[in-house]
């Protein structure tokens, strides 16, 4: 088993279009959520979100690749950019020929469904551009982080919807800890802030209309966000030997499903995926200093984690730290976990834990220290970092400073 | 047919159950509907009568609207209609 440590990251959010500018709205305890703008916003009964603002393509792609790159490949792109430039890998010959791309996202390129069904249903065309479907598939990001990037080793998208980027990354981990791949790109990335994919999360009723409070008794519901986050795993001697910025080690993971219910969360799953990363991992429980949690800020996600928690940790739970950065950029479904990985980085390399912003009031189900509304100075070993989706299937990582 | 009538029938379709078998003191629980089955129940109820039903999944009890049993199911939407329509 080799070691596999993360070299780079990368990430377009509601918070930044890039890593520096998250991170600092994180310690800064920022929220990057707002008022929609899009087609029929007035239409829907949800009108916030945590929209990346200012993201401009035209001037990032040219013509040819607009006409293939939905929003949620756009953000991968630029995403992958930052993360490969930063390891400052370049891939070639044996190497490219092993190393690949597993990203995870829930619905792929939802506003091209969403742009094409107005087409033809609404505006009744009988006709739609000719990259309809390269465009909107789910592994369309992953194909052009390869293509882009001469990655040619193994490479697909796991959609395990709001806990597809953990699945990916823990994909990645195992590739590169097998001694498969020398060096992975990873992470997720997720575009649904647009009329039918914000309209198909408001029939479910768990959509707060003001804000994301997790953990704060008088949350309401969870928030949707968009964005990417992508990292590039590598085998730790192939980092060293080329004097790479090793930014944390990736320790562990741990899959599990609930087989329970196809939208309640169970205690159980959630812990029995964070037992697995722990002794996957071969780490204590009282090592963990820091869980980022899931955290959507719905009342079943967010107490049945904190009893899972408990469950797992016993007395140690009421020592760490638990935050879920959701409350600033929004639950990024498919690419949650990937930039929720961010937080979790900042808290092994920089020693600041990320806050749960919007807190006003304890929840006695809820009764960890979540951080609550100011990021906070801590040294931290180990981490964990939770994805619970619906469907019940849970992954959970857990990350080490080296 | 009442608004009444139309409530329990939705309900009892939802439940798997005659009509007749939905009194206005059952509570949802006592049917066998669960959260799933209620935000669908809701989704069906404002489709008939082309309304807005205030409830949150979140917290049901926290929402404007009441769902202790039939009746005050029944008493909300009649309010609604009124409210909405009047």
């Amino acid at each position: 088993m080799y070691r596999v440590v993360i070299t780079g990251a990368g990430s377009v959010n509601a918070l930044g279009h890039d890593v520096p500018n998250t991170l600092e709205a994180m310690r800064e305890g920022r929220c990057g959520i707002g008022a929609l703008d899009f087609q029929d916003v007035e239409r829907l009964s949800i009108q916030i979100g945590g929209q990346v603002r200012g993201f401009e393509a035209e001037g990032r792609y040219n013509r040819q690749q607009m006409s293939l790159y939905d929003r949620f490949t756009q953000f991968t792109l630029a995403a992958a950019k930052e993360a490969i430039e930063q390891s400052g890998l370049t891939f070639s010959g044996d190497e490219a020929a092993k190393s690949g791309v597993v990203l995870g996202t829930a619905g792929g390129g939802v506003s091209t469904w969403d742009a094409n069904y107005r087409s033809v249903y609404e505006e009744g065309k009988n006709r739609v551009h000719p990259f309809v479907v390269p465009k909107l598939m789910n592994n369309a990001a992953a194909s052009h982080v390869s293509m882009e990037h001469n990655l040619k080793g193994p490479s697909f998208t796991v959609s395990t919807a709001c806990a597809s980027s953990n699945h990916a990354m823990a994909q990645a981990f195992q590739m590169v800890r097998t001694g498969m791949a020398p060096a992975m790109i990873t992470g997720g990335s997720e575009s649904m802030l647009c009329f039918g994919g914000v309209k198909a999360w408001e029939g479910l009723r768990v959509m707060s209309k003001d804000a994301c409070r997790p953990f704060s008794a008088n949350r309401n519901g969870m928030v949707q966000g968009e964005g990417a986050g992508i990292f590039v795993f590598e085998e730790y001697e192939h980092a060293r030997k080329r004097g790479a910025d090793i930014l944390c080690e990736v320790v562990g993971f741990a899959m599990s499903s609930d087989a329970s219910d196809i939208v309640m969360p169970s205690k159980n799953g959630a812990a029995r995926a964070m037992a697995g990363a722990l002794a996957d991992a071969k780490v204590n429980r009282d090592q963990v200093g820091y869980i980022n949690a899931h955290g959507t800020g719905t009342a079943a996600n967010d107490k049945t984690e904190c009893a899972a928690v408990a469950d797992v940790f016993g007395p140690h739970a009421d020592k760490l730290m638990i935050s879920s950065t959701k409350s600033m950029h929004g639950h990024l479904i498919g690419g949650t976990g990937a930039v929720e990985l961010l937080a979790c980085i900042m808290a092994l390399r920089d020693g600041i834990i990320a806050p749960t912003i919007g807190y006003e009031e304890p929840d006695p189900e809820c009764a960890l220290d979540v951080v609550p509304n100011d990021a906070r100075e801590a040294k931290v070993d180990v981490v964990l970092s939770n994805a619970f989706a619906f469907g019940g299937m849970n992954a959970v990582l857990a990350l080490a400073r080296v | 047919m009442s608004v009444q009538d139309k409530v329990i029938e939705i309900i009892a379709e939802q439940a798997v159950l005659e009509p007749g078998d939905v009194a206005l003191d059952s509570t949802l629980e006592d049917l066998g509907i669960d959260s799933l089955g209620l935000v669908e129940s809701i989704f069906a109820i404002e489709e008939e009568f082309d309304l807005s039903v205030p409830f949150n999944a979140n917290d049901p009890s926290e929402s404007d609207f009441d769902i202790t049993n039939v009746q005050s199911i029944i008493k909300g939407i009649e309010k609604l209609i009124s409210d909405q329509k009047g």
